[in-house]
């Protein structure tokens, strides 16, 4: 099984993917504590649910069974796995 | 005498503390459906079954006991008992929402760890059934090691089971599970494997989730179709205040004049009767009136709140709000300031980040609260001609229209003015939990609607009927001597006064009558339609109906001066309860003064390039 790492902000909509890890040094102290409390951690599951607008809006993540609201910028530091199947 | 035990109320945003508040005490707690609706302490008194009295402290929402907002830091402090003036509570209630657990547990075993005893109101677990989800509550009161009540706190269900077991942990001398999990004082990280662990544990059965909020929401937040539909919603809620307000507006002033014409009967002409006519009546029925459209406002925003589509609407604003350095999230309180200004400010305590939340204190007075549309109404019915543009299309609305778009234009550019001066600092994030979609509940939404008509007319009835009875007596003393060609207004002290000022403000069209009108309003904007209406009614010895101070404001104003006066509403700070709120919510008076130093100079800027525009466009 190869399984290719990518960032949450580029995983295609509704591809349930596995949290592989996260770039705590891209995000600010207070962002990456907030990522950790709305759930953001390495094993959880990830899904792509909505996508503001063409040009940079935020996304809309289903983790764990909570819908989270993120910047693409947050996104972007968070790698995840596709599952293989799903 | 003890006092009665302490209980506190902790957990996540948007578990239902507040539900859960109001059903046990009996309280009318403001409740909604996104995360941050609660954003300082409440305390109520509840009874429990054996008749012990015990206080309960409803408590704002946080992920954690590290906080990152003002309003999470007083939930920390409350529970740890570093806030000054609160004694360390004797017990917590853990407000678990039964969808979330992994996430929300992982702040219950924070909580249980400080050691205080701690039960779990397992919440809105009918919600997770409906959403798929069997949970077993044995299972997970095994696992925690602490008490768990499944709780349905909006449908009053568990609440005595949960009242019961509260009796148990606040019986002096009843031994505290103490569990002695070291798990219990590790770091974030393994807290949340730990949660996870005891999550799977308790959940029987798990079916995919939440088929409904998923299916709105490819609509709701779609790039093209939830952009249209937030404009749609936008839309009708301004054209059912505009429109639907109208009818009621129009019996309540007919009976305003009724009551008046009723005095003007029974009483002999006297300076006491024309206090209750031209004064009182005159002046709290001017405002009164707009009850109505004021109280359609804010059952929208309620619906909006309540429904859980606030939190949409901040979605998809949130790379606008980016553009001038703020976040989505500050869409709500600017939403909720097209309402009053005060409660939007009061939410901006769930901005994270200081230096936006001090932004958006700032631009909040620029919204078109509804203290201004008796301001707009008036002075659009009077001057702008009631023609139609296009079909459908009314000169007047148009006008309207326009002045809600410079607030709007104008928050922005201020906005981003303020970013990149005063309230420099890094573009904060936007990093929102997003709840379920849920249908407001009737008896929520006329709960918040009655305490909204409550201060409203507490306000008519005190604030602005004060302040026209005391300028109507500024107007009409000293008594202006028979056979003398001064006109009473200019010799009586409030004239006097306005006269001395008004040079100040020629410059930008306003004349004797506006200032007169704009010191009073100082304490609310609607008393300046109280306050004209008092002056005319005095001038022109009778007449205190719309109609005629219309038509008053119409041979006596010219449209240039009426464009002027409605530009220095859209601007200027004239509100007590807007400049009290913000000295509050910054802790002095540096904000504040600023807020309305910056704004007044804006008005006046405002007011005198309408002013000469229009003047040289011959208006």
């Amino acid at each position: 099984m190869a399984t290719t790492l990518l960032s949450l902000e580029h995983l295609p909509q509704r591809q349930r993917a596995t949290v592989a890890g996260i770039a705590w040094d891209r995000l600010s102290a207070p962002e990456g504590r907030r990522l950790r409390e709305l759930g953001f951690d390495e094993g959880v599951g990830v899904e792509v649910l909505h996508r503001a607008r063409i040009g940079g809006g935020p996304i809309a993540c289903r983790i764990g069974r909570m819908t989270v609201a993120l910047r693409r910028r947050v996104a972007d530091a968070i790698h995840v796995s596709p599952d293989t199947h799903g | 005498m003890t006092p009665a035990p302490l209980v506190a109320l902790v957990g996540n945003p948007n578990a239902g503390k507040s539900a859960l508040f109001n059903a046990m005490t009996g309280a009318r707690q403001k409740v909604g459906n996104y995360p941050g609706v609660t954003v300082e302490r409440h305390a109520g008194r509840l009874a429990l079954p054996d008749g012990r009295p015990v206080e309960l402290l409803d408590l704002p929402g946080t992920y954690s006991l590290d906080p990152s907002s003002p309003d999470e830091r007083v939930t920390r402090d409350v529970v740890t008992g570093a806030q000054a003036g609160e004694r360390l509570p004797d017990a917590i209630i853990v407000v678990v929402d039964a969808s979330n657990l992994d996430n929300h547990l992982r702040f219950t075993l924070q909580l249980i760890a400080l050691g205080l005893p701690v039960v779990v109101a397992l919440n809105m677990i009918d919600l997770a059934e409906r959403d798929g989800l069997t949970l077993d509550s044995a299972a997970l009161a095994r696992e925690l090691g602490v008490p768990v009540i499944p709780t349905v706190a909006v449908r009053k269900r568990g609440i005595d089971d949960l009242k019961e077991t509260l009796a148990d942990l606040v019986t002096p001398g009843a031994v505290a599970l103490r569990p002695s999990d070291p798990v219990l004082h590790a770091d974030i990280a393994t807290l949340q494997r730990r949660a996870r662990q005891i999550a799977i544990a308790a959940t029987v059965s798990e079916t995919p989730v939440r088929r409904w909020t998923h299916m709105l929401d490819s609509v709701a937040l779609h790039p093209v179709w939830g952009v249209a539909l937030l404009f749609v919603v936008l839309f009708v809620m301004f054209q059912a205040v505009f429109f639907a307000g109208a009818a009621p507006a129009d019996a309540i002033a007919s009976g305003f004049d009724w009551l008046a014409g009723l005095v003007k009967d029974v009483m002999p002409d006297s300076v006491l009767r024309s206090l209750i006519t031209d004064g009182a009546i005159a002046g709290v029925g001017a405002v009164v009136k707009f009850l109505p459209q004021i109280l359609i406002m804010f059952f929208f925003i309620l619906v909006l709140e309540a429904s859980g589509y606030m939190v949409r609407a901040a979605f998809l604003m949130d790379r606008i709000m980016a553009s001038v350095g703020l976040s989505g999230r500050a869409f709500i309180p600017l939403l909720s300031s097209f309402a009053c200004a005060v409660p939007g400010i009061m939410s901006t305590r769930t901005i994270e980040d200081e230096k936006d939340r001090l932004t958006t204190i700032l631009i909040a007075p620029l919204m078109t609260c509804s203290a201004r549309l008796p301001v707009y109404t008036l002075v659009i019915g009077a001057l702008i001609p009631n023609v139609r543009v296009l079909p459908f299309v009314g000169l007047q609305g148009l006008v309207m229209l326009g002045l809600y778009i410079m607030g709007v234009v104008g928050a922005f550019v201020v906005a981003l003015v303020l970013r990149r001066t005063v309230t420099k600092g890094a573009s904060s994030g936007f990093m929102m939990e997003m709840p379920k979609y849920q249908l407001p509940r009737v008896r929520d939404l006329a709960i918040g609607l009655w305490s909204r008509a409550e201060i409203f007319l507490k306000r008519a009835g005190t604030t602005i009927a004060f302040t026209t009875i005391v300028l109507w007596a500024m107007l009409s003393f000293p008594q202006v001597p028979k056979d003398s060609p001064v006109s009473q207004v200019n010799y009586s002290v409030a004239g006097r006064i306005a006269n001395a000022i008004e040079p100040a403000f020629r410059p930008i069209g306003f004349n004797r009558d506006i200032v007169l009108a704009l010191i009073p309003a100082m304490a609310a904007r609607e008393v300046s339609v109280a306050a004209l209406g008092t002056v005319y009614a005095i001038d022109t010895s009778g007449g205190d109906d719309e109609t005629k101070m219309a038509q008053t404001l119409h041979n006596r104003w010219s449209l240039a001066t009426a464009l002027a006066f409605l530009m220095w509403f859209v601007f200027a700070p004239q509100c007590i309860s807007t400049i009290a709120v913000t000295r509050r919510e910054t802790n002095g008076w540096k904000w504040p003064a600023f807020m309305v130093s910056y704004l007044f100079v804006l008005a006046y800027v405002a007011a005198g390039l309408t002013y000469w525009l229009a003047t040289l466009a011959g208006l």
